[in-house]
Formats: structure tokens, C-alpha cells, sequence
């Protein structure tokens, strides 16, 4: 049975993922995400985990050396953060095109210019169209459990695709949390061991990698996207197998007191906490506000947003990244162009927050969600509390 | 003397006594889109011989990659991947990782599968540079070769690091003011040496026998190995395709690309170079790259060829036991 433990939550991460068994290890250090890597080649070096840990030069041979070791039919583990990640980026789409289950973490940093080591979400939001599945964790407990989850999800063979898990650095990767700790043996009953659809061996030769002409390239983005949007059964399925054998049940979308509510924020990653109890002061005060959490960020998950803003009269999508010159931030879009064939749509209102590590407090929500409710913003979108 | 250039019995003995060192079988087959006289693919189907079947092959992006691999053909009859232009030696490493910890771990049969990885001047000297300095200090029992054609071949011809000086290229053309590249070639064995690679080789396909000898002494080597082959491009090199292996052989012979290996830091010779070489000339003037240039630039680089030579052959003579070298001097 596992155990209820204290124990920071990027350590925690790598606990899980060494639970998981992986043969191969890259990985680079960079804040936030360092703890992970660290721990990891801890537990290697202490022979709990039999495994290569590769202590490469730079995150895009950490990537690339994921890729070359997923290539042999080995489970592979990686993690990083922001330059790290924008770093990895020639390699990524590169892994899923392989249809290899490559599974990394990310504890989410913002991006250079001006260098900043603190969350917020730009860093996967480059990566968004890599054709990665993409979940986002609220909590240490959801962190430990979707390690676990995404290497079944991704190894899966209707699924055959790399999966990231985001973290929020600092604000998760470096907290000290309660964390309810699956122990092998109920980790070996979930979790199978991997058998690869084809792997680099000269007992059956395979070219990986080919060169694909006008005539085949389309066809190979297409496949990728078939395969990304049929994930998602795949991602239903493995979800109840978890909430059957561990009792904690996982949603694309988690809906929190939204039965009856008339404006609803929403938010993706460990904000969502503190939403949740800025839902709850509104409340006290006779607003009917609710929260949407976005868990499963790619495949996007359209259908359950659907039914989730069912009643609802205002969305308060709250980003943190920016999409400069778009339309709003990347969650904003997404939210609107999801919504837009409904014929009774909640109003959609944007506010970008957190940028960089600035802080978002209960009273911010509760700020968002009055004025919001007001409906009336000077922009579509607006850079929350930020000056200038 | 093994010079085949003007002694034709080298030629003569070689295909007498090739066919019985030589696997008949082939991994890297015909078929493929290489020019005519591509020195590079014809160095590959060797390097793939000498190998043999025990062998994943990690391949960077240029010219072999494209030529080899269009979808759905393969000339590979290795397992073979292709990833991405700087990262082979990652790549390659993380093979040599995953194929090491599935064998430790019973997931696969327990034999040796030797990782090699192979990319051009450019995926190696340059853009790959830094994942190869990774892997070789990491110390992956894994070999890298590199096909050094002088030039980014598969884009067109750009200038590389591997370039020689003042050969034209399309990024470091030869015009009225400047003659072609400005710099000299990046002597990247040397700094493979300097990472404490235990086995660092210069080859050819030119001399089939000595690259293949040292393909399959790197094999052996449990750890890092490394082979740098000079492969004639006629394409880019501008030159007759029908000369692919002659240059080779005038490379060796003017000084130009010496043959050795460098075993635990130790230099050895493994193709004797005439003890009176031929002048660069001799190479240069056959190839457009380097039609553009006068007799004093010839003799710029005849001076700086010969400084590399005594300077190789002073490491050669330094590697030598007391043995050696009395037997030497008394010859
Ligand atoms: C990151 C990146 N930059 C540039 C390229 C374009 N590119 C592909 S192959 C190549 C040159 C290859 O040259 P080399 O490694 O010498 O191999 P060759 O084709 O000469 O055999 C270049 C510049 C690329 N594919 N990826
Ligand atoms: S361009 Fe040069 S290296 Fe490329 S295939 Fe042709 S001859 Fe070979
Ligand atoms: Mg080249």
C-alpha cells in the first residue's frame, strides 16, 4: 500500500518516475526543474533503480538521447524548463513524429528576455504544436500520479506518442506537499512493461527516420494528428483504471461548483488551488461563481468543455503566456475558437496573470471574476495588474 | 611503396587479396540516390562491411541521410535512425544507453550491439560539435565517424570548418577580392585526441583496406572510438567523377590527409606517404574548387602542408619505442 508522506514535489516527481522502471535517463539541469534530474541520478547511484542516467551536455542532447534510447525499445525519462525546453525544441516534434513514448516533466519557467527563473507558461506554450500529449498538474499529488499514468498513456499502442508533464516551477517543483506515494508493487500492477511497436536491433531491422517527399509529408502530419486526437480514449481509459485502483479520479476538465454558476474562471497548473478558494469567498458573498481546471491540454479536450460551460454566462480564461500580436493568450484562443460553433456561448474574457513569477492572490481572482462579470474590459484581453 | 597513383600493381594485388578479406555481404545498398562517383556512400557501404551485422547505425542530416532513406525505400540493411542535423552523437549515445541497460536487464539478447554513429563535416565539425564532444567525454562505448566531404554538401556546397583553405564554396566563393575561404581546415582528430578518445583514426575509401581495418579496430575499442574519412565529393569539389579514388590517393601522397591512428595517444603511420611527397600541386590542380588559385597561394599551402607533416610525424616519432626508432635509423 502506498504512503502518505511529506515530500517536496519535484523529488516526488522523480520518486514516481523511478517507480515506473525506466531502462534510460537524459536529462540537463535547469531552475526549476534541477530537483528532478538530481534525485533521479540519486536513486540510480544508490541502486534503486536500475537504469543508464545519461548526464548530457545540453537539454537538446538530453531530448536527443531519449530519442535514440526510446529508439531500442527502452523506457525513457527526461525533464527540464523553459530555455531547456525551447532548447529541446528542433528534437520535439522529431519524437513524436517517431511515434516514441519519450515521457519528460517540466517545471514551467518563464522565457528569456529579460532572463527569469520564476512560472509561468510560456515555456510549453512554444511547444504546444510538437504533437506532444500535454497534461498539467495542480498539486504535488496529481504530479506523482499523472509521472505514473503518462507512461502507460503514452506507451500505449493506439497511442505511441512522447507525453510532458507540467509542473509549476517553484510554486509546485520546490513546495513540500502531502503526497499520498504508490509503492512498486501497485505501480507494477498498473503499469505493464513496454513492449515497442518497432525498435533499433539487428534481429529486426527497421530505418528510423526516413525522409518524407511532398507526396507522404502530409500524410505523416495527418497520421500524427489522428493519433494525438484519438489519445484521448486511450487517456479516458487509463484515468479509470487509475481512479478504480487508486481512488483518485482524473478529468480532462475538473469542474469546481460550476452546477449552478453564472461565471466560471478558468484557470491551468496549480493556480487553480487558489481559484478555487477565491470560488469559495464569492460564494460566501452570493456570487454564483464556479472554476473550470484544464488537465489535459493536448489533444485539447473540446467536448468536455462543451458540457463544462453548459448555463455558464461568463468565462474568465485566465493565461499565463502571451501570444504577442494574437488574439489574447494561448488558452483564450483556444477556449474561443472551441466555443464558437456554440449557439448559447458564455461570454469569454481574458485576463493574462503570473507572468514570470508575479504573484496571483485569492483577492486577484475575486477581482477578476467581479469585474468580468461587469463585462467590460478596455481590451479582449488585458495584462492583469501590470503596469505601463 | 603503396602508391597506386602511378604504380597500378597496388590496384592489381589489391584484387587479389580483397575478395578474401572483404564480407560479400552487403548493409548499405545500391539503389540509393548518390551522384556518380560519390566517395562518401561508396565509404559507408564499406564502413558497413566492416562492421557487420551487430550494429545500429545513428545517421546525422546531409547528403547520406537523403540519398539513402527517401520514404518508403531504405538502402539500410542495418537498423538505422535518423534524427536531426546536430544531434547524432546524442542520438547515438542514447542508442548505446538503451541498448546497454535492455541487455543488462535481459529485455534483449545478450550479445553486443555496437553503436556507431556517422555524420558529415558539417553535422560533426560543426553544428554537431558539441553533442560529439558530449559523447565522447560521457565515454559511450560507441564509434563516430565522420565523412568529411569539406562542405555542406547536401545544401549546396556551403563553406564548412572542414573546408580547406581558400577552396571556393558557395558561402566562401572565390572572387576578385577574396579568393575563397580565408581559414584554415579544423584538425578535429587532434581534438578528439584531446578528449582521451581511446582509438582516433584518419581514413579513406581510397585505401579500402587500412579504413576498413581501422573501422573494425574501433569496433573493438569498449568505449569511445573515432574515424575521420576524407571523402571525395565530385559535385562539390568540382571534379571528374571518375577521380573519386585517385584523390584520395594524391591526398595522402602530397601530405595533404595523412593516414594514421592514435591509439592511447599513441601516432602511428598506417599507410607509408613517399618519403619524397608530391607537391600539392599535384592534388589541387584537378579540382574546381581550387582552380582560381595562383602559384604563391599554392605555395602558401605547400608550406603549411608541410609544417603539418613534420608536425604529425614528429608525434609519430614520439609515440616510437627506443626499439623503433634504432631499427628505424639503421634502415
Ligand atoms: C538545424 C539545422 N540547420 C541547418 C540544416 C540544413 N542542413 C541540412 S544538411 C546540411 C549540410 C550537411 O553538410 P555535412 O554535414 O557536411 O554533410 P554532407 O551533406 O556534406 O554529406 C545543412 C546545412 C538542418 N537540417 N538543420
Ligand atoms: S553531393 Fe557529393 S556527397 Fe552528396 S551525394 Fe553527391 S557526390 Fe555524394
Ligand atoms: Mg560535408
Amino acid at each position: 500500500m502506498g504512503k502518505r508522506i511529506g515530500m517536496e514535489i519535484a523529488l516526488a516527481a522523480a520518486e514516481a518516475a523511478a517507480l515506473c522502471r525506466p531502462d534510460v535517463i537524459a536529462a540537463y539541469p535547469i531552475t526549476p526543474n534541477t530537483h528532478i534530474p538530481e534525485h533521479l541520478s540519486d536513486i540510480v547511484a544508490e541502486g534503486r533503480l536500475d537504469a543508464e542516467f545519461i548526464c548530457v551536455e545540453s537539454e537538446h542532447s538530453a531530448i536527443s538521447a531519449c530519442c535514440g534510447a526510446s529508439g531500442t525499445g527502452a523506457r525513457t525519462f527526461t525533464a527540464t524548463s523553459s530555455q531547456g525546453l525551447l532548447y529541446m525544441q528542433e528534437v520535439l516534434p522529431i519524437v513524436s513524429a517517431m511515434r516514441l513514448p519519450v515521457i519528460m516533466a517540466i517545471g514551467n519557467r518563464a522565457i528569456s528576455g529579460p532572463i527569469n527563473i520564476w512560472n509561468d507558461h510560456s515555456d510549453i506554450m512554444y511547444q504546444r504544436d510538437t504533437g506532444w500529449v500535454s497534461l498539467f498538474a495542480a498539486n504535488g499529488q496529481e504530479t506523482v500520479d499523472m509521472v505514473i499514468q503518462v507512461f502507460k498513456i503514452g506507451e500505449h499502442r493506439d497511442v505511441m506518442l512522447p507525453v510532458n508533464i507540467n509542473l509549476d516551477g517553484f510554486q509546485l517543483t520546490h513546495v513540500v506537499e502531502p503526497i499520498i506515494m504508490p509503492d512498486q508493487e501497485e505501480v507494477d500492477r498498473f503499469l505493464p512493461a513496454y513492449v515497442p511497436y518497432a525498435a533499433l536491433h539487428p534481429d529486426n531491422i527497421v530505418s528510423m527516420g526516413t525522409l518524407g517527399m511532398p507526396e507522404i509529408y502530409a500524410e505523416a502530419q495527418k497520421s500524427k494528428n489522428v493519433a494525438l486526437v484519438n489519445s484521448k480514449k486511450v487517456i479516458l481509459e487509463v484515468w479509470k483504471e487509475w481512479e478504480k485502483q487508486f481512488g483518485r479520479k482524473y478529468e480532462p476538465i475538473q469542474s469546481y461548483r460550476t452546477e449552478d454558476a453564472d461565471i466560471a474562471l478558468v484557470t491551468m497548473g496549480s493556480m487553480g488551488e487558489t481559484a478555487e478558494i477565491a470560488v469559495d469567498e464569492l460564494r460566501k458573498q452570493g456570487v454564483k461563481a464556479g472554476l473550470l481546471k484544464i488537465k489535459l491540454w493536448r489533444p485539447f479536450p473540446f467536448d468536455d468543455l462543451k458540457k463544462a460551460v453548459k448555463g455558464i454566462r461568463v468565462l474568465a480564461v485566465t493565461d499565463r503566456a502571451v501570444s504577442f500580436g494574437g488574439p489574447g493568450g494561448p488558452v483564450f484562443s483556444e477556449i474561443r475558437s472551441a466555443l464558437y460553433d456554440v449557439p448559447k456561448r458564455p461570454k469569454i474574457v481574458n485576463f493574462i496573470i503570473g507572468l514570470g513569477g508575479r504573484d496571483i492572490q485569492v483577492e486577484n481572482f475575486m477581482d477578476m471574476v467581479r469585474r468580468a462579470t461587469k463585462g467590460k474590459l478596455s481590451e479582449p484581453y488585458e495584462f492583469y495588474g501590470v503596469r505601463g | 611503396m603503396n602508391t597506386a597513383t602511378n604504380n597500378p600493381k597496388s590496384v592489381e594485388s589489391f584484387e587479389l587479396y580483397a575478395p578474401k578479406l572483404v564480407s560479400k555481404e552487403e548493409f548499405f545498398v545500391g539503389g540509393h540516390r548518390a551522384c556518380q562517383g560519390c566517395g562518401e556512400s561508396l565509404a559507408i557501404r564499406l564502413m558497413c562491411k566492416a562492421l557487420g551485422k551487430d550494429t545500429v547505425i545513428t545517421n546525422a542530416t546531409g547528403c547520406m541521410e537523403v540519398i539513402s532513406s527517401l520514404y518508403p525505400t531504405t538502402a539500410w540493411r542495418l537498423p538505422w535512425i535518423h534524427v536531426a542535423f546536430p544531434n547524432a552523437a546524442a542520438v547515438g549515445s542514447g542508442v548505446e544507453a538503451g541498448l546497454k541497460a535492455l541487455r543488462r536487464k535481459g529485455k534483449i539478447a545478450d550479445r553486443r550491439v555496437k553503436s556507431v554513429a556517422i555524420g558529415g563535416d558539417g553535422g560533426t565539425m560543426d553544428i554537431g560539435f558539441q553533442a560529439l564532444s558530449g559523447a565522447m567525454e560521457r565515454c559511450h562505448d560507441m564509434l563516430y565517424v565522420c565523412f568529411d566531404n569539406e562542405a555542406y554538401m547536401n545544401t549546396g556546397i556551403q563553406r564548412s570548418s572542414g573546408t580547406p583553405f581558400l577552396a571556393s564554396t558557395t558561402t566562401a566563393p572565390a572572387g576578385k577580392k577574396i579568393p575563397g575561404n580565408q581559414v584554415w581546415k579544423k584538425n578535429l582528430p587532434e581534438i578528439m585526441v584531446a578528449h582521451n578518445v581511446a582509438y582516433v583514426a584518419t581514413a579513406t575509401p581510397s585505401y579500402p583496406i587500412d579504413f576498413m581495418n581501422k573501422v573494425k579496430k574501433a569496433r573493438q575499442v569498449k568505449g569511445p572510438s573515432y574515424i575521420h574519412c576524407l571523402v571525395t565529393c565530385p559535385t562539390g569539389w568540382r571534379t571528374p567523377s571518375e577521380t573519386c579514388i585517385k584523390l584520395g590517393r594524391l591526398a595522402l601522397e602530397t601530405g595533404i590527409f595523412p593516414l594514421y591512428e592514435v591509439e592511447d595517444g599513441k601516432y602511428r603511420l598506417t599507410v607509408e606517404v613517399p618519403e619524397k611527397r608530391r607537391p600539392v600541386q599535384d592534388y589541387l590542380k584537378g579540382q574546381g574548387r581550387f582552380r582560381h588559385l595562383t602559384p604563391d597561394q599554392i605555395q602558401v599551402i605547400q608550406e603549411r602542408v608541410d609544417i603539418e607533416w613534420e608536425t604529425l610525424m614528429i608525434k609519430v616519432n614520439c609515440s616510437k619505442s627506443k626499439e623503433e626508432l634504432r631499427a628505424q635509423r639503421t634502415r
